[in-house]
């Protein structure tokens, strides 16, 4: 065995397969240009071209953004709950949903509708960000 | 020819969540690991508030008014409350990045910093964002394998990475982040107020019992008083002074993290991104803004297959449940198998590598390796030294 460190050898030899697997998913960050509400970036990776309509892109991300910036709107009805929720010592909420959670689940379904109508029949899939903290949406190639 | 079992566990995600958490009633209550003093917290609250009912109440109920105590009780809901929501709440944990994300990263990393001769240690790992014109540093989580967002920290206690990271509370047993920051703002408040209830009501009590019966014949009627008066006198100052200081850093939303690193303390023209500039909508937001929701999906289900024994080397024997974070492969054990997992079935596969090594002389060993790929190359090399 050579003198490099066992980490670095095995790097090498899996660098091909890692590759082969980066390949087929692609991570959209996050945008924090407007402080730490939940934005995605617009930008259209270099990695999708082939895959996906930018166009299709740009209107599912920019989707996504309006429904997260609705469930953290800060505004009346958001006092309002802040405030209810308060006076019941936030007991309310075992068993009413608060309406973060309302937004989520429209997103879950926007999601599936979008995988079922636009990506799936190009082969690509895309994971509700709330499964990785809100921090990436990730498209994956699904293949087989 | 060898027999194939499969054998099927469901768990709930919340048992092979990484971490040093603790969760109790199936994965509904999360805390750190060491609860001691939260115990402590616990039987302070609960034990001056029992003695202030059993001591002081009938007397002012019946002397002064049956408001009193009901107000207490109103009081003491309001504070128990507060302090098992922050305690047993997910404080805001990102979840870990996992494999290929986590690889994702390396390589756009790599990427930036482009080549490093070899001995040279390599740049900090740093994304810089821009924040309402303010640039922001994004560290790189080395526990985490992630890009902290804006205001994350890692807590070493608990071993994650919490948004919005204030501190990690041992009196509440569990770190304060973005989504309990505002029930332990209440339960300081909450408490600080019924500090000062119980105080103001023990002196009016021993005045009121005194002007009868004298000063010392009344300590002796209601020891418990004395009691509560001690421990009302060293809460006061603690907990008035942390809740003052936790109102400080609300109007300026700011975190305590913040405060002590002196992140935006106002040298080299660095200003709080996140404040907008205004007391009330400081406070708003962070009293009354959105709940954000947990991202750790605690009590969902994961279903984990372990094959054994061995199957005939084929691509498609293991099978894969799109929802699992974790496989196990028949060859070699999977790396992201955490240890008690890894104990039950690496015994039996790398057992049966060994022994069927000889029947299955005449067939190539698989030289894919297992699907997702590993996180510690290093383990990797050594269980295929070990199969060869």
């Amino acid at each position: 065995l050579t003198t490099t460190p066992c980490r670095f050898q095995t790097h090498s030899l899996q660098d091909m397969r890692q590759q082969a697997a980066i390949a087929s998913k692609v991570f959209v960050q996050r945008d924090y240009s407007t402080g730490t509400t939940c934005q995605f970036q617009m930008k259209f990776l270099p990695e999708l071209e082939n895959r996906i309509d930018k166009q299709q892109f740009e209107e599912t991300v920019r989707t996504l953004n309006n429904l997260y910036a609705e469930a953290e709107k800060i505004g009346g009805k958001s006092y309002l709950e802040g405030c209810l929720a308060c006076l019941t010592a936030y007991t309310i909420f075992l068993c009413m949903e608060t309406h973060y959670e309302k937004v989520l689940k429209k997103i879950a379904k926007y999601i599936q509708e979008q995988n079922d109508k636009v990506y799936a029949p190009r082969g690509m899939l895309i994971t509700d960000p709330i499964e990785r903290g809100l921090r990436v949406v990730s498209f994956t190639a699904a293949r087989e | 020819m060898s027999a194939i079992m499969v054998s099927k566990k469901v768990l709930r995600k919340w048992e092979k969540l990484p971490g040093k958490n603790t969760f109790c009633c199936d994965g509904r209550v999360m805390m750190a690991r060491q609860k001691g003093v939260f115990y402590l917290t616990l039987f302070l609250i609960v034990g001056t508030c029992a003695l202030f009912f059993a001591f002081e109440c009938p007397y002012l109920a019946v002397h002064l008014s049956p408001a009193i105590p009901v107000f207490a009780i109103v009081l003491f809901f309001f504070v128990m409350a507060t302090l098992l929501r922050t305690s047993f709440s997910d404080p805001g944990v990102l979840p870990r990045a996992l494999p290929d994300e986590a690889t994702f990263i390396e390589m756009e990393i790599e990427a930036a910093n482009g080549n490093v001769p070899a001995g040279q240690r390599p740049p900090p790992r740093i994304r810089n964002v821009q924040i309402n014109n303010q640039i922001v540093k994004l560290k790189y989580c080395y526990t985490c394998k992630i890009f902290r967002p804006p205001r994350a920290s890692h807590c070493g206690i608990c071993d994650n990475c919490v948004e919005r990271f204030d501190h990690h509370c041992p009196w509440v047993g569990n770190c304060v982040g973005k989504r309990n920051y505002r029930y332990f703002y209440l339960f300081t408040l909450s408490l600080s107020l019924l500090t000062i209830y119980i105080f103001t009501f023990d002196i009016v009590h021993v005045v009121l019992r005194s002007v009868d019966s004298g000063f010392v014949n009344t300590l002796k009627d209601t020891p418990g008083t004395v009691l509560e008066v001690v421990v009302c006198f060293f809460t006061l100052w603690s907990v008035v002074g942390l809740t003052g200081f936790h109102t400080y850093l609300v109007s300026l939303n700011q975190t305590t993290n913040e405060d002590i690193k002196g992140s935006w303390s106002g040298k080299n023209r660095v200003q709080n991104p996140y404040s907008h500039r205004n007391i009330m909508k400081n406070c708003c937001e962070v009293l009354c803004g959105p709940m954000h929701p947990s991202a750790l999906d605690r009590r969902g289900e994961l279903i984990e297959l372990a094959l054994a024994p061995v199957p005939i080397p084929a691509s498609k024997n293991n099978k894969e449940n799109p929802q699992t974070t974790k496989t196990t492969a028949p060859l070699i054990p999977n790396e992201h198998t955490p240890d008690d997992v890894k104990s039950s079935i690496a015994p039996e596969t790398e057992g049966d590598v060994e022994e069927k090594l000889s029947p299955l002389e005449n067939k190539p060993l698989p030289s894919e390796p297992p699907t997702p790929p590993p996180a510690d190359p290093a383990e990797t090399t050594a269980v295929l030294e070990e199969a060869f």
